[in-house]
């Protein structure tokens, strides 16, 4: 059952060959077997699921309410808000918080009819390439239990990946749903700034944070995302724009298709496995009638060095909130309001949140934040202006999506400057906002590898038809770790 | 040494919404606490702020009746301190580009003259919640109720020489912003408070002294008790050759004195930064016309205008101005009613102020409407009933008994204006005063008001008294001859 497709589980329910409870039950079967080796779950919800799967199949029973999805499994990041359920955001500071209230993109997910098993392992509040900075513990790559399986979204994608859920919510301030997708050999969606709603999802940088999700393929991707894409007035910054029927659009031809590869991707230290995965996936476009052209995203190099500056300013201020005076963690036996605030958040935080909270509360302070903070918001201009000059000349931009496949557990641990370096050729998009997709392309030694389609604004539907066309050709994202099979 | 003061005001005014400036709580005053805070108002995380478009209105309402600029593109920044009743960490707030800018508002002095003082900037920010102190042994509570609710804090040029002119920009501006129906003016529950910034220089100086800022000031007696002692304090710690420094004080009304509650020197670094969560306010041409239209006659163009069209003077004029309610109520009277309008002034501020006074009631819910008052002022004017009567009429109107004029059928309340009515009571009261008669033969004219007063008594008060006077005069001469 679990080999198969969102698209295939949907019309095995809808001609009644499976119940939603079945699906459910079995899927819960995998997480209890798996989990304990890949910690990709925070929480799992058995008895609320299986109640879910019983709504779903009377629902499909009265064909009343019934969407494609209805009684689909999916596993949300801890990272979104959902009611009456543990949100801890994998830190020790939310690990008794309980919202009372969904995120928009849970209600919308459960109003489609879909069950949800339970919320993802993440590194801290979103910070981290690896899953290692997750309160709850590592998250294991399903490739390979030594390796990490990238972050923050790393729960979703190694669950995904083993194919103990068929898909989970995640999201992406520099590249924490695109990288951990990379790295796990599946399909992973950043849609453009303001296309999901952000209502509900716990801020780590509100100017770039994006939701998005993890499938095993982009017709997967394509029929999850006509549920999400919308507008949402609870959300100032979501965009008022007419979505697409994107599953109607994956067909497409791409003859007259223009894809640019960046010189400077090229220039950098890529992994030879990583530039070979690169080269085979030209080839395959090729032979679909695509032209080529090189092309120039001249600011690459600022990308890392603005996009932290921006993440942790942002971020400093966004986890102010935590404070232990209304919710979460709170110290023990406080002497006065200073030693609640100073032992609460020095307790509650864990050592990568609170590099960023330093960082970024130094970029902000007096002085420095002329010196930095303006600045940095001008280059984030210039960084979108080179997308925008490149979208002149070709329709959509191919590259890795990390340097390297999935590297060892606590290989970077101790240098947050290689850490943060793997997100080189993520982090871009989140700056200028615009949409970015990886799918699986190949593998290096058993370990997955990923390359990135990045479109200009509000092109997910060519995203996805690119992607789609892709795996028409393609077997990669139909491989699944042998463990798992 | 001549020493001249300068004082500076920043009011925040509590804005007339139903609901918090980024939340759809509501914002009624004095409910249960925490009972009127959502999820975003507690800093519940994921929760996003949208901003309150009826806020941004109002201070558009506000910047026009002050001739203000209204930034079509500003924005709101975080603003951050800890403190347990500031659920985020930060205040949402304007800070570089504030929403109004360069406003001007006129005050009248005592002694007639107008000035317009500058009003620098006014901006729009969500206040806090509040810290209870006392019922939880020993410990704090915290209320978030009025977390989130919407200011504008208006911000005057250091431009005000004394406590009286103080008192007047304050005065102006409590009634201007009821006028433009954005504030209840509600200084107990705060909905209007003050900080008041002063410093001393000797006269002539032109640099400015060093100034202290005392906050939280929710009456205007407060404000000019609080400037009267800080500049006091102020002139006596620089003869005694004492620094005066840049700082945050309080006023406590029981002993008159203001006190130091932190200096400048810890100041906190705010780390300012325009919102992520929050798009600039952009404001259209058509909003700000719409705005404009939605503008009443200015408190000042009204009382200026009472005094030149309906001929009042301006102590009563400021009054009926005070309130637009008591402007309309006083014009509607006036519609009805062929008194002149210093009788009708008179009646409102005298009759009608002191009747709503005791029975705790506003004039929007006077017993007595313009239409009925017009009507008693009515009968008044045409003598059908004396002062005195007027205002047994008014009390039976005000308890319900029906339309002045019915009142006055009813209960016969019309002057006796029949000249041999009056005749025979004066024929008959003579009969009997055989004694005062010879009194005021013999000189003493104020037996007079004696039979005047014995008159009125015989007729209850109807008779008209001029007429009455007019009669006896006559008769007394008539026996003299």
């Amino acid at each position: 059952m679990h080999k198969k497709s969102i698209v295939e589980l949907s019309a095995s329910l809808a001609k009644a060959e499976i119940s939603s409870v079945e699906l459910t039950q079995h899927y819960l079967k995998r997480i209890k077997q798996y989990n304990k080796n890949l910690n990709a779950f925070i929480t799992v919800i058995e008895e609320q699921a299986m109640q879910q799967a019983r709504l779903a199949d009377q629902r499909r029973a009265k064909q009343e309410y019934v969407t494609p999805l209805t009684g689909i499994p999916i596993a949300h990041k801890d990272i979104f808000s959902t009611k009456d359920v543990l949100t801890s955001c994998g830190s020790r500071m939310l690990s008794n918080y309980i919202p009372p209230y969904n995120a928009s993109i849970v209600e919308k997910l459960q109003d489609a009819g879909m069950v949800l098993l339970g919320k993802t392992n993440m590194d801290e509040f979103a910070m981290g390439s690896s899953n290692e900075n997750s309160y709850y513990g590592s998250v294991r790559n399903p490739w390979n239990p030594d390796y990490v399986p990238g972050g923050s979204s790393g729960g979703s994608a190694a669950a995904v990946a083993s194919r103990i859920i068929p898909c989970a919510t995640g999201t992406d301030t520099g590249g924490s749903i695109r990288q951990p997708a990379s790295l796990c050999g599946i399909t992973g969606l950043k849609p453009t700034y303001g296309r999901l709603s952000r209502h509900g999802m716990i801020a780590y940088a509100s100017s770039l944070d994006s939701g998005g999700i993890l499938t095993g393929n982009a017709e997967d991707t394509a029929l999850l995302f006509n549920y999400l894409a919308c507008f949402d007035p609870k959300d100032s910054t979501s965009i008022q724009q007419p979505t697409p029927d994107y599953t109607a659009k994956l067909n497409q031809p791409l003859d007259k298709l223009r894809i640019g590869i960046p010189t400077e991707y090229l220039a950098h230290d890529l992994n030879p496995d990583v530039l070979n995965a690169l080269e085979q996936a030209k080839s395959i476009f090729l032979s679909m009638g695509v032209t080529f052209k090189s092309i120039s995203l001249p600011h690459t190099h600022l990308a890392i060095p603005v996009y932290y500056l921006v993440s942790c300013a942002e971020c400093a201020s966004n986890l102010a909130r935590y404070d232990g005076v209304r919710y979460g963690y709170r110290c023990k036996h406080p002497k006065d309001l200073t030693d609640l605030y100073f032992r609460s958040r020095s307790e509650g935080f864990g050592s990568e949140v609170k590099r960023r909270i330093l960082a970024g509360t130094y970029t902000l302070s007096g002085s420095s934040y002329d010196t930095h903070y303006r600045r940095v918001k001008r280059m984030r201009h210039v960084i979108s202006n080179d997308y925008q000059n490149a979208f002149k000349e070709v329709d959509v931009i191919l590259g890795p999506t990390a340097p390297t496949p999935a590297f060892r557990l606590g290989e970077k641990l101790k240098d947050p400057i290689t850490m943060y370096l793997s997100d080189i050729f993520t982090v871009s998009n989140n700056l200028a906002g615009v949409p970015g997709i990886s799918i699986p392309a190949g593998f290096s030694s058993n370990l997955p590898i990923g390359i990135q389609i990045t479109g200009n604004h509000f092109t997910e539907a060519k995203l996805l038809n690119i992607a789609h066309q892709f795996q028409q050709q393609t077997d990669w994202h139909k491989r699944i770790p042998e463990q798992f099979a | 040494m001549a020493w001249e003061t300068t004082i500076g005001l920043e009011v925040h005014i509590q804005l007339k919404t139903n609901s918090k400036l980024f939340s759809t709580a509501s914002t009624v005053y004095g409910a249960d606490p925490n009972t009127q805070a959502c999820s975003l108002d507690l800093g519940l995380p994921g929760l996003l702020p949208v901003a309150n478009q009826k806020a941004i209105d109002m201070a558009v309402r506000f910047g026009l009746s002050v001739a203000a600029n209204i930034d079509q593109c500003s924005f709101f920044s975080r603003k951050h301190y800890w403190y347990p009743d500031l659920p985020k960490g930060y205040q949402i707030t304007q800070h570089s580009r504030p929403i109004i800018k360069n406003g001007q508002l006129p005050i009248s002095l005592s002694n007639g003259e107008t000035r317009f003082i500058n009003i620098e900037r006014a901006h729009l920010e969500e206040d806090a919640g509040k810290l209870l102190h006392h019922g939880f042994h020993g410990n704090a509570a915290v209320d978030f109720n009025r977390a989130g609710t919407a200011l504008l804090e208006i911000v005057s040029a250091p431009e005000l020489h004394s406590p009286e002119e103080a008192v007047a920009y304050l005065k102006t501006l409590h009634r201007l912003v009821r006028y433009l129906d954005i504030c209840d003016g509600n200084m107990q529950e705060g909905s209007f408070r003050c900080d008041v910034n002063v410093s001393i220089r000797p006269t002539g100086q032109t640099e400015l002294g060093t100034r202290t800022e005392t906050k939280n000031l929710n009456s205007f007696r407060f404000v000019e008790r609080a400037i009267i002692y800080e500049v006091q304090r102020q002139i006596a710690l620089t003869k005694q050759n004492e620094p005066i420094h840049q700082e945050t004080r309080l006023f406590n009304p029981d002993t008159g004195k203001t006190y130091t509650l932190r200096s400048k020197e810890d100041a906190e670094d705010y780390a300012y930064f325009p919102d992520p969560d929050l798009l600039p306010i952009t404001i259209t041409d058509s909003s700000i016309a719409q705005e404009k239209e939605k503008l009443p006659e200015l408190p000042w163009v009204k009382q200026a205008r009472f005094i030149k069209d309906h001929h009042l003077n301006p102590d009563d004029a400021q009054i009926l101005t005070a309130q637009r309610a008591t402007a309309d109520y006083f014009e509607e009277t006036l519609q009805y009613c062929q008194a002149d309008e210093q009788l009708v002034a008179h009646w409102i501020i005298g009759e009608l102020f002191a009747a709503l006074h005791k029975a705790h009631l506003s004039i929007n819910n006077s017993p007595i409407n313009p239409q009925q008052l017009a009507k008693l002022l009515n009968r008044l004017h045409d003598t059908t009933i004396s002062n005195k009567i007027a205002k047994i009429v008014f009390e039976a109107v005000w308890n319900g008994k029906g339309d002045p004029d019915a009142i006055i059928e009813e209960k016969g309340l019309q002057q006796i204006t029949d000249n041999s009515l009056l005749e025979r009571c004066i024929n008959e009261l003579f009969a009997r005063s055989e004694p005062q008669i010879a009194e005021y033969k013999a000189g003493n004219k104020k037996v007079f008001t004696y039979f005047v007063g014995q008159i009125m008594k015989a007729t209850q008060g109807k008779a008209n008294p001029a007429q009455v006077n007019l009669l006896l005069r006559e008769k007394l001469r008539e026996l003299y001859t």
